[in-house]
């Protein structure tokens, strides 16, 4: 699909997204009869998880791995189902009728849908250390996307640092394309390992085990892991050069050309927020969570959340909540052609199997507070209006109680961004600094375009020429 | 600095200008992409302080990335695939009103 | 003007707003202990949803004496940002280059210039200048102006700040000054008994000798419990922030803005309703595509927010300043202009409500009772 023009005015289902999620979602969708559409704004299918699966120039397939070549079936499957992509295609706003405006090559137009599908995944955790936004650090995320759509590891010092499966499947690849890691500074609270005991009778159940036990042993077996690593400093002028860590011994630096941080995964929240879906804040996987249903249905009428959006469950999951949030939308518009309940029993043993584990890594690697919430006032925050820590503190002793008084006063969460690398820890540093809950707190108010869009593409939306609808010449 | 992996050198070469420098980016890069393994370190400062950015999550999230291309300011470079001939600027504070 | 003993403030402010917090800080200023009880983060606030505009040359077509008020307070509004620097060594960034009201066919150039002549016929209307000027003489101010703009009116005495550093600086003086603020306290209820103030809010009772309900159109419900009336019509206005750009725009605009940050402010829409969560993508369209005939150079800039902002309005527009007679001590500022108003309200205004009493020639005008007269004739 090429262009803007392509796009019918309206559809049974929408879907955003293009992971896992959105990806079986369409598929069942479309297979079931109805007239589905796929969005995503990226050049590919594929999400995060599987980005550049139908590009990537690495295909020798024990770099990335077996459970990324998963993601080429899925692929495959919405392709042959009939429902219509929508690569570089952002969906900007959607609203509580089901409108969705999107952007494509530069221009906007709105369409309608009877049921949407949310599968707009995950985002990075923010890991707010002192010169996080130096050149030379990026997100784990980043390091392997580049490795993912380009065949591109960092060279020269490489220091990993962080918390999560998502780090050692990473450092995995990294060695595996051979790539070298100068150490891995491991965060992983050594609190967490008594908690996480009780979860381990599932996980050894689970497909997680065989996995992880092969990743540990392939990345230390090659690289140098730290572990009970409390703090990270970035340091120098305009680009990085070294970092500091602190473990017992106290503080240590070394030479770093690349600092790839990671803390975990966080469903991204904009979108569904921005129509005005209840969220709560999940105290496990310490962040916003979408209040759903057994099927993803939010608390706006035809609207479902899928994947890693609804909470964090890795990709198998993913797959299976599309589907179910499939099974509800042709269920509601009357699609069939299959046995559903078959179809809800089979889709419910692969998400028993899948869930099996994931507590023990949720409780495993849970970032302890202080690299969630940074404890020294100068480490930015907001990294678009380049906010402290210490700023946002003083605000709440001012007489702010949450994030968007905090927000209108020093301008955190305005930037690009809106709120995507800062939200959760502004939520946290003011719940930490009032003594309450992120849930009394609350997160910041998001409204439409989710990502920016031109004035001008605003302007030329076709719904928008038939008159000043409301708008005033006083 | 980045490294190629051999499989990924061995792509065609998509040429594009970095500055008025021209770079041989590969088939399939992102604007990002191209930027960092032909060693720019940043891609634009800050229109708040002026410190130098870099792209950071390479998926569109944090706006790090943003660059001129063909002209139009802004544009987040990790979106964004290499086509031949692109020219693409590092950016400096705010945009210029009119350009 | 003695504090009751027993309370806790001499006055209790409701409502943390701009005008709520301008009033707190007057009256502070005047020696007064003040309290200023404010709702939560996810309260709705016309405070965070405004266009920043000091703005004169509208003002006054159906209530003569609102034109001066507002050349008053826009007079005031430079030493009143400089003794906010001083406290609190925050800049508000108050401008007044003089503000324009671009016009985008000779229709509407013709019903603009209709309207100043109206407004500047009415007897008892302070003397003021708002001129109309044509396109050659608007290019000269607006290098950028798009081929459509055939004029605009111009006033000398509008202006524009940063509201939300004004709001910030607000509470920092109010902070040093000793007034205490009380977030997550809306107050449910008013009393008057006993020669003193009872508010019940959510969180504990708090008493004063002296209320001053500020509560924008949460005034409506308060004003009745203790004698008074804020008949109000809030109405929804969209606002489209674009990303930052180097200066280009020095004066402001009705519906066009530059901030001191390089973002560009548009508005101006008025539709019905006070949901917040409301937002109409036509309407948007619509006030995108009058920005850019009006400013060709605006269509390349990125939109990176939208919001809705309920305006505090009152039934006919004009502020209401009133104190009760059954509960004496009780008053009610409510008006849509914040922010224009922003000075007057802690340099004038304050100090007649610290000293108990407002001044009936100054501000009589705005008494509710209007509306009485208005429903009689």
């Amino acid at each position: 699909m090429r262009g803007l023009a392509e796009l019918a005015p309206a559809y049974d289902v929408a879907v955003i997204g293009a992971g896992p999620a959105g990806l079986a979602a369409a598929t069942l969708s479309a297979r079931a009869g109805l007239k589905t559409v796929l969005l995503d704004e990226n050049p590919a299918p594929g999400g995060q998880i599987y980005r550049a699966i139908t590009t990537t120039p690495v295909r020798r397939k024990e770099v990335l791995g077996a459970d990324y070549w998963l993601g080429a079936r899925l692929i495959e499957e919405v392709e042959a189902s009939g429902a219509q992509l929508a690569m570089g295609a952002l969906a900007w706003s959607v609203s509580r009728d089901l409108e969705i405006g999107v952007s494509m090559g530069g221009g906007s137009r709105l369409l309608a849908a009877r049921r949407i599908i949310l599968a707009t995944g995950a985002l990075e955790r923010p890991f707010p250390v002192e010169g996080w936004t130096l050149p030379g650090v990026m997100s784990a995320g980043g390091a392997q996307a580049l490795l993912k759509s380009s065949g591109l590891v960092p060279a020269g010092r490489v220091l990993l640092a962080g918390t999560g499966p998502l780090l050692w499947l990473f450092a995995a690849q990294l060695l595996r394309a051979g790539a070298a890691i100068a150490a891995i500074l491991e965060t992983t609270p050594a609190a967490n390992y008594l908690p996480a005991v009780r979860h381990l009778p599932a996980f050894l159940c689970s497909p997680y085990l065989a996995k992880g036990i092969a990743l540990m042993a392939q990345v230390r077996g090659k690289a140098r892991v730290i572990g009970g690593v409390k703090g990270i400093s970035a340091l120098g002028t305009d680009q990085l050069r070294q970092v500091s860590f602190l473990t017992q011994k106290g503080w240590q630096r070394e030479e770093c050309d690349h600092l790839i941080l990671h803390q975990g995964v966080v469903p991204d929240v904009n979108l569904a927020m921005s129509i005005g879906i209840k969220h709560r804040w999940d105290a496990v996987q310490l962040c916003f969570v979408p209040e759903l249903d057994g099927v993803g249905n939010s608390s706006v009428a035809g609207i479902a959340v899928a994947g890693d959006g609804a909470g964090i469950a890795g990709a198998r999951i993913a797959e299976e909540r599309g589907r179910l949030a499939a099974l509800a939308a042709i269920g509601a518009l009357g699609g069939g052609g299959f046995n559903d309940a078959a179809s809800a029993r089979s889709i419910g043993r692969s998400l028993s199997r899948h869930a099996r584990g994931r507590s023990f890594l949720d409780a495993l690697y849970r970032p302890a507070r202080p690299m969630r919430v940074p404890a020294s006032d100068a480490i930015l925050v907001c990294r678009c209006e380049e906010v402290t820590a210490g700023q946002i503190r003083d605000a709440v002793g001012l007489g702010c109680t949450g994030p968007n008084q905090v927000k209108s006063f020093l301008r955190c969460g305005m930037g690009p961004c809106q709120g995507r690398q800062c939200g959760l820890t502004v939520t946290e540093l003011i719940a930490q600094a009032r003594g309450v809950t992120p849930q009394e707190v609350g997160y910041y108010r998001l409204r439409p375009p989710i990502k920016p869009i031109s004035l001008g593409e605003l302007a030329t939306l076709p719904e928008g020429q038939a008159g000043a609808a409301g708008a005033v010449v006083r | 600095m980045f490294a190629r992996l051999p499989e990924a050198d061995a792509r065609p070469v998509v040429a594009v200008t970095v500055d008025g420098v021209r770079v041989c980016a590969r088939q399939g890069d992102t604007v990002a992409a191209a930027l960092l393994a032909a060693a720019f370190r940043h891609c634009r400062t800050s229109p708040v302080g002026g410190a130098p950015r870099a792209p950071y999550c390479m998926m569109g999230a944090c706006f790090e990335c943003l660059v001129q291309v063909d002209g139009v300011p802004n544009r987040q470079g990790c979106l964004l695939v290499v086509r031949e001939g692109m020219q693409i600027a590092t950016q400096h504070g705010k945009r210029e009103a009119g350009r | 003007m003695a504090a009751r003993s027993g309370a806790e403030f001499d006055v209790a402010v409701i409502g943390g707003g701009l005008v709520g917090s301008c009033l707190a800080l007057g009256l502070a200023r005047f020696g007064q202990r003040v309290g200023l009880l404010d709702e939560g983060d996810g309260a709705v606030r016309a405070s965070r949803a405004n266009f920043a505009l000091i703005w004169v040359q509208s003002k006054g077509l159906g209530l003569p004496e609102y034109a001066g008020w507002t050349i008053r307070s826009s007079d005031q509004w430079g030493a009143f940002a400089a003794s906010l620097k001083e406290e609190t060594g925050l800049d508000v960034s108050f401008e007044r280059p003089g503000g324009l009201h671009l016009a985008l066919s000779a229709a509407e150039l013709e019903h603009r210039a209709e309207l100043l002549r109206r407004l500047h016929n009415q007897p008892r209307t302070a003397s003021f200048t708002t001129e109309i000027l044509d396109r050659e003489r608007l290019v000269r101010m607006l290098p950028h102006l798009g081929p459509e703009v055939v004029g605009a009116s111009y006033c000398a005495l509008d202006g524009h700040c940063n509201s939300l550093r004004l709001h910030r600086a607000l509470f920092a003086a109010l902070v040093r000054r000793k007034v205490r603020i009380l977030p997550g306290h809306r107050v449910d209820s008013a009393q008057y008994a006993g020669g003193e103030f009872r508010l019940l809010t959510r969180v504990r009772e708090v008493r004063a000798g002296k209320v001053v309900i500020a509560a924008g159109n949460a005034s409506a419900e308060l004003a009745p419990m203790l004698g008074l009336s804020a008949p109000m019509k809030p109405n929804r206005g969209q606002i489209i922030v674009t990303e930052r750009v180097q200066p280009f725009l020095k004066h402001p605009i009705v519906s066009i803005r530059q901030t001191d940050e390089g973002t560009v402010m548009i508005g101006d829409s008025q539709l019905e309703g006070n949901d917040p969560d409301q937002m109409s993508m036509p309407t948007s369209a619509a006030m995108a595509g009058r920005a850019v005939l009006s400013f060709p150079i605006l269509s390349r800039l990125n939109v990176v927010r939208m919001w809705s902002g309920i305006r505090v309005m009152t039934e006919d527009g004009f502020p209401i300043y009133d104190q009760s007679q059954q509960c004496p001590g009780a008053f009610l500022v409510c008006c849509h202009s914040g922010v224009t108003l922003a000075a007057t309200h802690a340099l004038t205004l304050a100090p007649m409500i610290a000293e108990g009493k407002l001044n009936e020639n100054e501000v009589g005008a705005f008494s509710a009772r209007r509306f009485n007269v208005r429903q009689a004739a």
